[in-house]
């Protein structure tokens, strides 16, 4: 286990210190986009489509613009003449800012209301009169494939059909043939659907440009300041927004979970406005345009897994058909269209893999968001985490001893993966077992079998995950180009207190608390005495943003080399201040001292107030240092969990008994964190796996738009969360540390299915997709009887 | 999320609402606590020209027994509901279901007379007030009205009540030995509307004969819905597993549900057979304490 270095008034890697930011937040003090109000500022409402699929035949102004206070109405048309009607996305296709002739998804953008305030500015938007011509939207992805479905995009040069994109990783003839002649093959379809981030703050902006300065000021809830600040130059470049003249600021952000990513239309659209008006303009998106807009997974995934009779995993292939709505704006940073997909082959050693998907547009949101997840992630871990169970079940062999004699072992690591990433480190075989000591699993699984010969349903799941995070290395990841390297900027002031600055941005992580901790740990600065601030473009270093479980892996290792730096010229100043030469100084967390006489010493604060004050010369003075930190590889945490239920079969109900999640993220920065971390990501990991699903009818309505129908897991319906660690550091990250928030998002629910799954496997029930409610429970219950 | 403009009124008196009421006529709509007319109007499904407030009314508000009769004013919270000793030592069948209303919040400002004036089959409280054979009570410009339950619900948010009629008061049969209720609900998660919910009141004689049965039923109609065959099975006898079990195929083939996002119509007929039954059972136990 990790030894802490520092004491607890220090607070380095290790303590569970209370939340720097907490006291804000506790307090209500945060300060979110919509607290901001600038002095002349207007408000913008979005007018949307109710129809999923149709064209505009007009759109009539005039009785919005008759209401007192609406001042302008904004179409696609007014966009065009400025050529913003359409914006590029990140997978080079494109997306419509503001339509001029079609609608392609429910509650699209179709023209913005300005008014003084939001109040008069809904009334407006009601008063807009379009009129439209619906057509028969596309709503399943495999009909998007039919020869004679009309094709969505013609606006594309080229595009022939709904496809977007074909994309493959390994080797299909070898991985065919290993199939074929394979003792034992399972088998399935399955799918994850489109789920929404439903963070409780949704998405906004105040977009303010100065006529007379030539500068735009962005307030904006975006995960990736600096990202969005390149992206604005370079969309907006021609009507002469040039980068040093945009500042953006995120401010407080109430979860972004990826959600947060993107530029949504509106986002172009308040800017655009606010450019052409000369006021600040205020638009915040109100909960159901949240529920209907953006969202992640929908993947259909074709499985098929390849084993010995004694089932050692041979060979893994999945096809994947990709339903991307109606343009392909996934918030993917990385060089391959479908992100860390290729994770897909697991904790498992094996030589042969191929995995292919193709993408369609459909009449959906446009989006991949990655919800909690590197992009991907959740979806390639479901896929060979329910095909292992499956695979077990298959040839009656438990499915933890079936994943005992697959792990990749300590010892391979680090360890190439058939489909060609390197897993940093790992000891599976020590998570899992610590899960099932602690879930006591053998005692469950003699309860299961007297439970199943009084007819009762009782299950057992497993998922032991390997995450891939952190992006990440140039070589894998860029946006527009920019690689996804993280920066810290620290500034110790002559008092011996210090100002650090970051390219990431928190959104409930704990950034305040664990960056201090980080440079508490390197310098011997009390954590307390620091200062973190990230966010504002105009001040703190280049940076491409939090999202992936980046900021420890990218921005906490460049802030653990930038501390490093100084130490090396703090270094030479003690030397100074104690008359030795340099080699004869050495270093305890905080502070300098002769090599043999410890008591010869200065501290940390000493020589700080030197680097001002009494430096050698031919030094600069001053005590900062920066640096970029392009990350050698990704991070790759894994965890094991176990869940217990218990599944009603009169009803369907579903009870989830246990729930025991080991993870291993390496070297931890604040436990408690950690542990927060983990107890939110289930809980988002139970929401696909029991409630949650964007729900479509034919003609592309969305059918739970409320999240009086959109279910969201409360407190009440979490059960009670059993949590623990294996620790095997990153033997490439300066801290030893992993990300660690997207794994429990990601962990979860296979656990949960497979546990459910195994409940019914009694009565026959092979598989189901998520979300497994009661409500299909009961149906599948029927159906095999 | 944004009601279009309405003009609020404050009510000091009953008298005064239905003055205002009739003021502006069908413009008009009485608001208690709000909690089922103003998501309404957030989302523009309903938009009233006037809001009548109502829920700073004096005296509505309580719940006492008099003589034989159990009297809730139209004012009284979900809340006060659930904290009440009266309804806790006495009427199970509110303990019950107050809990699974809402959340605090919404039970916080929500009140008893609200609920049922909506005539929504998805809210609680109708079905409990089937089975219990209320009476409400109502003012309006013809004067005060006596309605009893079963010729109070008329249709898909539609009741008895006219326009400028202001529920002033629930009448129940006040809880004697021998008599027990319970209600349950299926739901897809806490807060949320019932998949489907049973609502059960039972009154023994001494023999521990059935002499009074009410099965209403939660969301699985369009209007709320008492079992009635249901409740001629078990009237007038001892009440069995055999004939409990025929209530409950009784109330699976009587429900008229309708498959949406909360299930399939043969889960909601499954689970309103085997929610019923277990009421039945549950309310028979109370009864015979």
């Amino acid at each position: 286990m990790f030894k802490c270095k520092t004491s607890p008034e220090v607070g380095g890697m290790g303590h569970s210190v209370k939340r720097k930011e907490d006291a804000r937040f506790l307090h209500g003090k945060g300060k979110y986009v919509d607290d901001v109000k600038l002095p002349g500022q207007l408000t913008m409402v979005m007018v949307r489509s109710p129809y999923a699929y149709a064209k505009i035949l007009s759109i009539n102004k005039d009785k919005a613009l008759a209401i007192p206070g609406v001042l302008a109405v904004i179409t696609g048309y007014d966009l065009k003449e400025f050529n913003l009607h359409w914006m590029p996305t990140l997978l080079s296709d494109t997306q419509m800012v503001l339509p001029t002739d079609t609608v392609m998804h429910q509650s699209q953008e179709v023209c913005a209301v300005i008014a003084t305030d939001r109040y008069v500015a809904v009334d407006g938007a009601e008063a807009v009169e379009v009129e439209y011509e619906p057509m028969q939207a596309i709503v399943d992805p495999y009909k998007a494939l039919d020869k004679n479905a009309p094709l969505l995009r013609p606006d594309k040069e080229n595009q022939k059909d709904n496809k977007i994109y074909h994309w493959e990783q390994g080797d299909r003839n070898k991985t065919d043939d290993v199939i074929s002649k394979a003792d034992v093959v399972v088998k399935e379809r399955i799918y994850l659907p489109r789920i929404h981030v439903a963070s409780i703050e949704t998405c906004g902006c105040v977009a303010s440009f100065d006529k007379d300065t030539g500068k735009l000021l962005v307030y904006l809830t975006t995960q990736a300041p600096h990202a969005i600040r390149t992206i604005v130059a370079l969309v907006a470049g021609h009507v002469g927004l040039s980068e040093e003249k945009i500042r953006i600021i995120a401010p407080d952000i109430g979860g972004g979970f990826g959600g947060k990513v993107p530029v949504y239309p509106a986002y172009v659209v308040a800017i655009a406005a606010s450019f052409l008006i000369g006021k600040p303009v205020k638009w915040i998106e109100d909960r159901s345009e949240n529920l209907v807009n953006g969202f992640a997974r929908d993947y259909h995934m074709d499985c098929e897994l390849a084993a010995t009779k004694d089932g050692k995993i041979q060979a893994f292939k999945v096809s994947t058909l990709a339903d991307h709505g109606y343009t392909d704006s996934s918030a993917n940073p990385s060089k391959y269209p479908t992100g860390m997909f290729s994770i897909c082959t697991g904790s498992y050693d094996y030589e042969h893999a191929f995995a292919e998907l193709d993408a369609v547009y459909t009449n959906k949101a446009p989006g991949g968001v990655a919800y909690r997840c590197s992009f991907r992630v959740t979806e390639a871990v479901h896929a060979i985490e329910r095909m292992v169970d499956k695979l077990a079940a298959e040839i009656g062999k438990d499915p933890a001893q079936l994943r005992f004699e697959n792990f990749i072992k300590k010892e391979q690591f680090p360890y190439d993966s058939p489909l060609g990433w390197t897993y940093d480190s790992g000891d599976y075989k020590a998570t899992l077992e610590k899960a099932m000591d602690m879930i006591g699993y053998e005692d469950y699984k003699k309860e299961q079998a007297e439970k199943r010969a009084q007819g009762k349903l009782m299950g057992i799941g497993i998922c032991t995950f390997t995450e891939v995070v952190g992006a990440g290395p140039s070589k894998d990841f860029d946006i527009l180009g920019i690689a996804m390297f993280d920066s810290a900027e620290i500034r110790v002031h002559p008092t011996g207190k210090a100002l650090a600055r970051f390219g990431t941005k928190s959104q409930g992580q704990g950034h305040e608390t664990t960056y201090a901790q980080i440079l508490a740990e390197e310098l011997g600065i009390p954590y307390t005495d620091i200062e973190i601030d990230e966010g504002d473009t105009d001040t703190s270093p280049y940076g491409l943003g939090t999202y992936a479980s980046r900021s420890t892996p990218t921005a906490g290792a460049a802030a653990a080399i930038a501390a490093r730096k100084l130490k090396d010229k703090g270094k030479k100043i003690a030397a100074h201040l104690l008359e030795v030469s340099e080699e004869d100084i050495e270093w305890e967390v905080g502070k300098y001292f002769v090599k043999g006489a410890p008591d010869k010493s200065k501290t940390i604060q000493e020589v700080a107030f030197a680097a001002y004050t009494n430096f050698p010369e031919g030094m600069e003075p001053g005590f900062e240092a920066t640096h970029y930190y392009d990350p050698p590889n990704l991070t790759f945490p894994n965890g094991a969990y176990i869940c217990v239920v218990e599944v009603e079969e009169e009803t369907g109900a579903i009870d989830v008994k246990r729930f025991v999640a080991i993870d291993d993220c390496g070297n931890i920065i604040n436990p408690m964190i950690v542990e927060g971390q983990v107890h939110g990501g289930l809980t988002q990991g139970i929401a696909p796996a029991m409630y949650e699903g964007i729900e479509y009818d034919d003609e592309g309505n969305v059918l739970n738009g409320t999240l009086m129908d959109y279910l969201v897991p409360t407190a009440v319906e979490s059960p009670n969360w059993e949590t623990g660690h294996t620790i095997t550091p990153s033997p490439h990250h300066p801290l030893g540390a992993k990300g660690v928030a997207e794994s429990p998002t990601v962990g979860a629910p296979p656990a949960i299915a497979n546990a459910i799954i195994d409940a019914l496997a009694p009565l026959g029930i092979k598989h189901l997709d998520i979300p497994i409610t009661p409500a299909k429970v009961w149906d599948a219950i029927q159906a095999h009887k | 999320m944004i009601p279009s403009n309405f003009t609020y009124h404050k009510a000091t008196s009953i008298q005064d609402a239905i003055a205002l009421s009739k003021t502006h006529g069908e413009e008009a709509k009485y608001m208690s606590g709000g909690h089922s007319l103003l998501p309404m109007m957030k989302l523009r499904f309903a938009s009233p020209e006037h809001i009548i407030d109502i829920s700073k009314i004096d005296g509505l508000s309580y719940i006492k027994e008099d003589g034989e009769t159990l009297k809730l004013g139209a004012l009284t919270t979900q809340t006060e509901m659930e904290y009440s000793s009266l309804i806790k030592e006495k009427y199970d069948i509110f303990s019950d279901s107050v809990k699974l209303t809402a959340d605090p919040s919404v039970r916080n400002l929500g009140t008893i007379g609200g609920n049922i004036a909506h005539g929504d089959a998805a809210n609680d409280q109708p079905a409990l007030m089937l089975a219990l054979r209320a009476t409400v009570i109502a003012e309006g410009i013809d004067g005060k009205k006596s309605i009893p339950i079963d010729e109070f619900f008329h249709g898909f948010y539609m009741t008895a009540l006219d326009a400028s009629d202001v529920l002033v008061e629930i009448q129940i049969p006040k809880a004697k030995k021998g008599s027990g209720g319970a209600y349950h609900k299926v739901e897809r998660k806490a807060g949320d509307y019932a998949t489907a919910g049973v609502a059960i009141h039972i009154e023994l004689d001494g023999h521990g004969t059935c002499q009074q049965i009410g099965i209403g039923l939660t969301n699985v109609s369009a209007v709320p819905m008492r079992l009635e065959r249901g409740e001629e099975i078990l009237r007038g006898q001892k009440i069995t597993e055999d004939l409990i079990k025929q209530v409950g195929k009784i109330a699976s083939e009587d429900a008229e549900p309708t498959s949406d996002l909360r299930g399939s119509e043969a889960y909601k007929r499954s689970i309103v057979n085997t929610i019923t039954q277990r009421m039945i059972r549950l309310a028979l136990e109370r009864a015979q304490k």
